[in-house]
């Protein structure tokens, strides 16, 4: 018997849907059976993280604080995995972010009482700036000089987090300590439960501000890259950058400009987590959600709404896993689910078949 | 005559297509046997039933008169049938000999390369190829590294020779060589089998011809003797061809394209342009006659803003020469590149995305920032119904499209953006006659509108054909000029060889082997 791979004539929309979801319950029945095989009990534990996920509107509302820098991340890698550009980046770009939103309180770049709408503002574009630039680096090397990005992208991750270690262990150290002071109020993204003073419900939530913006540059991604022209070129160079080139388009342009606004994405990302949910700027900011990005954008078959679905999934792994046990949990889950992902997606190119090998038999 | 391969009834299908519906087949001992048919005809199928890469579901197969069953292609090499594929599967940076002995039992351990060496060198001046058998793969000419499969073949014991479309990549003058290798070798008791869709050719090699049509034989071993291509292209295609094109006189007006001392390198850096100067009127069908690798694969790149040069490339009085593609496309050159698959179209996107690839930038499919996706649909499907682009739907995928599909939809796109010029490079290789005479007609209809067409070919019948004026290039520069009807194809080849009379050949086979643009595989 031989099992051999035929590759898959037009695959269907719903085949690759399929086969995602396939995919996802693979990796949780997989997930499934190392939680048995170390004793525990699968189904208690997976209900367990729906429950503490999913469970109430309070621990949906911290689901949807995890879900937001994770959907800004996933739709920056989404964006550049379109062309082929690998962005390893995300996270050096979300720090980023991050330290240009904080330099505008910290430097200051505006003085002490100017009111919130402008604050936030000067941050928001002070930290898509920041991620732009960093995003520029690897995107400029690559269109001028052929420079591999996914080396350029992973080593200026780790440049990042130097950069922005010296800023809090020295000039912006609050008392020698490892992080900044806490902003002021007006640097700090509206929650839900600052208006628990007329909606007394929406005591508690901390869901903020972020979460709109991740959502509004979802429709706008999603916008761009089904209906405009942009976004037919992008789809062109990411299929055949020959063809892309025989109809006219210039590669090195798109690769800076999807460079630097994946940057910015992430950079956002980095903004609204500081000004969202931190409130002050520290090195430990991302657990990897820059990281976790490039398993969303997979998950997402890059597709923006899809990255918010499974920016929300893995919101909750995050949220959940950390009740269960620290770290050891999720990371597992999120692993297999790369791996399954990565398994399925042979499985759409191709199909498998079980070819009888002696069937024929020698006369 | 004993026969060498005797077929019959062999059924073989794949899902949703019977590709060979009970055919007869006999090759005799000592002859050239063509098999003749369109693109999908079942000949390959066949062929690679005879080689052992398929197992039929029905029939039987007889060599030298006993009955056999293949399971693997080995078990046909040891029976003495041997298949050279269409894509070579060669290792560039290995010696000829090295190649050949590539994945033999034998030598088991120490590799005598000298006496390996001068094995094969015995065994290709036996059937009379030149060939060097210390030279690297990645050194030699397409014609050349053909001969490196026949001799693996040859070497593993083939006394049946199957050759799949062996032409389609070479110069008419290496497709000379290779039919007197041919020649020579059944001279000496081998058998051949010639898969081929070109008519011209098969009927200057074969003893017999067998025509096949959607999986079954139409005409069965018939003598090229007292037969016309016209009879050949009706059994192919199933009705009457059109042999002669309706043409009507040139009608040239203004210079279009006008391109002034034109310099560019190929892939590796070599001057390959060394300062072409031409010019195409409207209505005019320019072609442009070389054998490969003499510079007008980098010629049609650089008149297409693909390739860096220097020199003026003035279109409709724009200078374009020295500019990205975008600013040739905007001054109305159209193109129909060589490699469709690989230039001429994003393969994994859709019919729809492929057709819009040269005019979304403009309205009414652009409005302002927004791509109009009902207008590009309806454009597709207008597309697609006019130019008889045969695929399921709209959205699919352009890689599914067969080879003559694929260039109809190359074509539907370069002539409906209505260009001021259109640079046309081997439109109609590897398509059968029906595509062929498509294409063909289409590039009539341009120039009738007043387009102007620089076609480059080294078909040099459809040149004669098309064309109203040849300009000869070799070497990187144009060679000659003449007019195309009545031009002498002895002319014409000696200034495609930039050699004279008799040493014609000769030079030819040097400059092949040379050849600066001859890519390895």
């Amino acid at each position: 018997m031989i099992v051999r791979l035929e590759p898959r004539g037009a695959v269907a929309g719903w085949v690759s849907a399929a086969m995602t979801m396939a995919a996802l319950i693979v990796a949780f029945v997989i997930g499934g059976l190392v939680l048995a095989f170390v004793g525990g009990d699968p189904v208690r534990v997976y209900l367990h993280i729906v429950n503490a996920a999913f469970g109430n509107i309070g621990v949906i509302s911290d689901t949807l604080v995890k879900a937001t820098p994770l959907i800004l991340t996933g739709l920056a890698c989404a964006l550049a995995f379109r062309m082929r550009l690998w962005n390893i980046g995300a996270e050096g770009q979300f720090l980023l972010g991050a330290w240009g939103a904080s330099a505008v309180v910290l430097a200051p770049v505006l003085p002490e009482g100017t009111p919130a709408i402008v604050v936030i503002p000067v941050m928001m574009l002070a930290g898509a700036l920041a991620g732009a630039a960093w995003g520029l680096i690897p995107g400029l090397l690559r269109a001028r000089l052929g420079v591999n990005e996914i080396i350029t992208t992973l080593m200026l991750n780790y440049i990042a987090l130097a950069w922005l270690q010296f800023w809090v262990f020295g000039p912006w150290s609050e008392g020698g300590f490892q992080q900044s002071v806490t902003f002021p109020r007006t640097a700090w993204l509206p929650r839900l439960t600052d208006f628990a003073g007329s909606v007394p419900a929406l005591g508690g939530l901390t869901t903020h501000l972020g979460l709109v913006f991740a959502l509004v540059a979802t429709a706008i991604m999603w916008v761009v890259v089904s209906r405009t022209r942009f976004g037919y070129e992008m789809r062109l160079i990411g299929d055949n950058p020959t063809a892309a080139r025989y109809a006219g388009v210039d590669i090195a342009r798109y690769v800076i400009v999807v460079f630097a606004v994946s940057g910015a994405l992430a950079g956002l990302a980095g903004m609204s987590e500081v000004s969202g949910v931190v409130h002050r700027l520290q090195d430990r900011i991302s657990p990897g959600y820059g990281f976790t990005a490039i398993i969303i954008a997979y998950l997402a078959r890059l597709g923006p709404w899809r990255v918010v679905l499974a920016s929300i999934l893995f919101g909750a792994l995050i949220l959940a896993g950390r009740e269960i046990q620290p770290s050891g949990v999720p990371a597992m889950i999120q692993g297999i689910i790369l791996f399954c992902l990565i398994g399925s997606d042979v499985l759409v190119r191709y199909r498998v078949r079980v070819a009888r090998r002696g069937a024929v038999g020698a006369t | 005559m004993p026969l060498a391969i005797e077929a019959r009834g062999i059924v073989k299908s794949f899902p949703g297509v019977l590709a060979n519906d009970q055919v007869d087949f006999d090759l005799r001992v000592g002859e050239v046997h063509a098999l003749l048919g369109e693109n999908g005809a079942g000949k390959s199928t066949l062929m690679n039933v005879l080689a052992g890469l398929y197992q039929p579901e029905a029939g039987e197969l007889l060599v030298d008169g006993t009955a056999v069953r293949f399971r693997s292609p080995r078990d046909a090499i040891a029976a003495g049938i041997g298949m050279v594929h269409q894509h070579f599967t060669l290792v560039p940076s290995q010696t000829v000999t090295e190649n050949v002995l590539l994945g033999l039992p034998l030598p088991r351990f120490r590799l005598d390369l000298r006496r390996a060496e001068a094995s094969v060198a015995e065994m290709a001046a036996g059937v009379g190829m030149r060939v060097d058998p210390r030279a690297r793969v990645w050194q030699l000419s397409v014609g050349e590294q053909q001969r490196v499969e026949i001799l693996k073949m040859l070497y593993r014991g083939a006394r049946i020779l199957i050759m799949d479309e062996p032409t389609a990549v070479l110069a008419p003058q290496e497709a000379e060589e290779l039919f007197a290798t041919l020649r020579t070798m059944t001279g000496t008791g081998r058998s051949v089998v010639f898969i081929s869709h070109k008519l011209g050719e098969v009927l200057a090699v074969a003893d017999r011809i067998t025509v096949m049509r959607a999986g079954r034989v139409t005409a069965a071993a018939i003598s090229p003797v007292g037969s016309t291509p016209a009879d050949l292209a009706r059994l192919m295609v199933g009705r009457p061809v059109l042999e002669t094109l309706e043409r009507a006189d040139a009608a040239p007006g203004r210079v279009v394209l006008s391109a002034a001392d034109v310099h560019a390198s190929n892939d590796r850096g070599i001057e390959s342009l060394r300062g072409v100067s031409l010019q195409v009127r409207a209505g005019e069908i320019v072609g442009i006659a070389a054998v490969a690798g003499n510079g007008q694969s980098e010629l049609a790149e650089a008149l297409t803003g693909l390739r860096r040069c220097t020199g003026r490339i003035v279109v409709d009085g724009v200078d374009i020469g020295g500019r990205a593609s975008g600013a040739a496309l905007r001054a109305g050159v159209g193109h129909v590149p060589e490699d469709r698959a690989r230039v001429g179209s994003a393969p994994n996107l859709s019919i729809v995305d492929n057709l819009v690839m040269k005019r979304f930038r403009r309205p009414p499919l652009a409005r302002g920032p927004f791509l109009d996706d009902g207008a590009a649909r309806a454009l597709a499907t207008d597309l697609k119904a006019r130019y008889s682009i045969s695929a399921p739907s709209i959205d699919s995928p352009v890689r599914i499209l067969s080879g003559g599909n694929l260039q109809r939809l190359i074509l539907a796109r370069e002539i409906e953006a209505a260009p001021a010029v259109l640079i046309a490079v081997q439109p109609t290789r590897g398509l059968d006659v029906g595509a062929i005479e498509v294409v063909h007609r289409l590039l009539l209809e341009l120039r009738a509108k007043g387009t102007a067409i620089l076609l480059i070919s080294e078909e040099l019948d459809e040149l004669r054909t098309l064309a109203d004026r040849l300009l000869v290039v070799f070497e990187g520069r144009i060679s000659a000029e003449m007019p195309a009807g009545g031009a002498d194809l002895q002319e014409i080849g000696m200034h495609m060889t930039g050699g004279a009379g008799v040493e014609a050949l000769a030079g030819m086979a040097a400059a092949v082997a040379s050849a600066p643009g001859a890519p390895p595989p």
